[in-house]
């Protein structure tokens, strides 16, 4: 059975929005890590999808740069995040609050 | 096409994306000499080397007409050697400052200057882009570098912490980025910018192009710290080490601006979006101008100006004509030479061991007496951002407002000059501080007083290079300014050709 692109550009705007709001409401920097994540793989659903209808391929050749940005990303914050946690032993970042205004 | 074909259109792209791939290849280099001899002292010479001989490639492809490289993904010709010029210009001046003050602050890791090299090939990548594949990586490969030299003073929690915050903001905004140009994607059926608007004809399906206009525009605005996505730029300039501030505030900004010219110039051919963008350079403006006068740093305070000058820059951007585009290239070009200057300045003239994040403008109070040279540049950079004659400033303010006005937005103008002028008291004030204040007056100045602040040779020279060319831009502006309208006059007509 097919299944039109509208549901999957549907489940990636709905994954997209749960990962916008994991940013806006979660105080964890890992969990607003795994939050951006989760919206970029969902951009990376609505690429596919898009790729996939039209039957062209340059959707899917910035899937893999997307992929590969995501991992650099991951590890990147995830030192800064290492990082943080030895100076100051929390991720909360409501405690990360040394300039204002 | 097969693979050997593949290979030879390669190979014969090379002189379009010379330096891209010299600095990318000496980028390389570096992270594997540094394995091996760590932190050695050549490292940033070899950096400085690969970006001067691509200044000096560029300026020899200066002249050529505008083409693509790579099978269409990055943009050659006059414009890309431009652009080319103002990022690997910041590159050459961070590296050379970045030597003395690195070592001054116990850092002086091989591997920031690979990353400056890669930030920089990633930059160009943006600045020339022709797809949007193209934009996304060059944008993200400059961003992740940015991150790191942002958090490399790590045991310092004001660093680490401008880092975290980067960070998060600017991985949020890569995911509306990289959603706006799905969308793109999914109405017009190509990445390739010129092509977008006859692929928007042929589907009609303009509600998913302008949502993703928007989504893409609010990446935009996050990378050039336009209101209201500047919340993360007094902070990170705060915190990073100085030297390297000057750098991610110039030539990212540049790159970034670079391709959002590119990306209105063909994808979007049409008026609706000025006004937003008018919309936005005023709230920038206003807010940027107003944030800055209560600041007693002086890096934060250059953080809010660079806010302000992100809002210059937008209103020539809204003119949408070859003459506004072309003196947000001009305003870019100047702007990068006064603020890495000033950031150099700045740099030099740390006591607290903080990378300034915590000392006040009023402890250097009379610097300028104990440091001249030093003092006396900063005398250039101020009254440049400010918008003075006879310093390109001036002239830079006149090539991005003047077109406004030809284009009818004669209240936007009258706000950008308005906000000018505001500026001109935070601005002055460093100089009156440097200058004319006595540091008997002063009690923060005491501890200041015992600073040695040392200054190497090679630093005062880039400083003082700077403030000059600040003047030569000046007598010349005529001539660049003549050369930038030239290049999209030539595209435009190049455009409007079947």
């Amino acid at each position: 059975m097919e299944i039109a692109l509208n549901w999957y550009l549907a489940l990636s705007a709905v994954l997209f929005t749960i990962g916008v709001l994991g940013v806006l409401f979660k105080r964890n920097a890992i969990v607003v890590l795994m939050s951006v994540e989760l919206m970029l793989n969902a951009v990376n659903l609505t690429l596919v999808a898009f790729s996939q209808s039209m039957g062209d391929v340059a959707g899917q050749m910035l899937v893999f740069f997307a992929i590969a940005v995501a991992a650099a990303e991951a590890a990147v914050g995830l030192a800064i995040v290492i990082a943080i946690f030895r100076s100051k032993v929390t991720v909360d970042i409501n405690e990360i609050n040394l300039f204002k205004y | 096409m097969d693979l050997s074909e593949a290979y030879l259109t390669l190979w014969s792209d090379l002189d379009g994306v010379f330096s891209m791939a010299l600095v990318s290849l000496v980028g390389l280099i570096v992270v594997v000499v540094d394995a091996f001899r760590n932190d050695h002292p050549s490292l940033p010479w070899m950096g400085a080397a690969a970006l001067l001989a691509s200044i000096g490639w560029e300026l020899s492809v200066l002249g050529d007409a505008p083409g693509t490289a790579l099978f269409g993904a990055v943009r050659t010709g006059g414009f890309a050697a431009f652009v080319n010029l103002i990022i690997l210009v910041s590159g050459l001046l961070t590296i050379v400052l970045s030597v003395p003050y690195l070592d001054q602050l116990k850092r002086a890791y091989g591997e920031v200057y690979a990353l400056i090299l890669f930030a920089t090939a990633g930059m160009i990548m943006l600045g020339t882009a022709n797809t949007l594949i193209s934009v996304f990586v060059g944008l993200e490969t400059m961003s992740i570098c940015l991150y790191i030299m942002t958090g490399l003073v790590r045991e310092d929690e004001g660093s680490i912490e401008s880092a975290l915050k980067y960070f998060l903001l600017g991985a949020f905004s890569t995911g509306f980025f990289l959603y706006g140009i799905a969308l793109l994607y999914g109405a017009t059926g190509t990445m390739v910018l010129p092509e977008m608007a006859a692929g928007l004809e042929a589907s009609g399906s303009t509600l998913l192009f302008w949502g993703g206009v928007a989504l893409l525009l609010i990446g935009f605005m996050f990378k050039v710290s336009a209101v209201p996505f500047h919340m993360w730029t007094p902070d990170v300039y705060q915190g990073a080490p100085t030297t390297l501030t000057g750098y991610m505030s110039t030539a990212s900004k540049a790159s970034a601006f670079a391709s959002l010219i590119l990306v209105l110039f063909y994808a979007l051919p049409t008026e609706r979006w000025s006004l937003v963008l008018a919309f936005i350079a005023v709230v920038t403006m206003v807010l940027g101008n107003v944030l800055a006068l209560s600041q007693p740093n002086v890096k934060r305070m250059l953080a809010y100006s660079s806010v302000a000058h992100a809002g210059y820059v937008l209103v020539g951007l809204t003119a949408a004509s070859p003459a506004g585009y072309a003196g947000a290239l001009y305003y870019l070009l100047v702007y990068a030479v006064m603020n890495i200057g000033a950031f150099g300045v700045m740099a030099f003239l740390e006591w607290d061991g903080k990378e300034g994040r915590e000392q006040t403008l009023d402890s250097l109070a009379g610097i300028g007496f104990r440091r001249p040279a030093l003092g006396a540049s900063m005398g250039f950079f101020m009254f440049s951002l400010t918008g003075l004659p006879p310093l390109a400033g001036f002239t830079g303010k006149w090539f991005v407002f003047a077109p406004a006005v030809n284009a009818g937005l004669t209240w936007l103008v009258f706000i950008a000059v308005l906000m000018s002028a505001v500026s001109a008291y935070y601005y002055l004030r460093v100089v009156y501080v440097f200058w004319m204040l006595s540091p008997e007056d002063v009690p923060e100045a005491a501890e200041a007083q015992n600073a040695a602040f040392p200054v190497p040779a090679s630093s005062i020279a880039v400083i003082v290079a700077c403030a000059v060319t600040l003047l030569v831009l000046f007598v010349l502006s005529g001539n660049v300014m003549g050369f930038a309208e030239g290049l999209f006059e030539e595209a435009a007509s190049m455009a409007s050709m079947p």
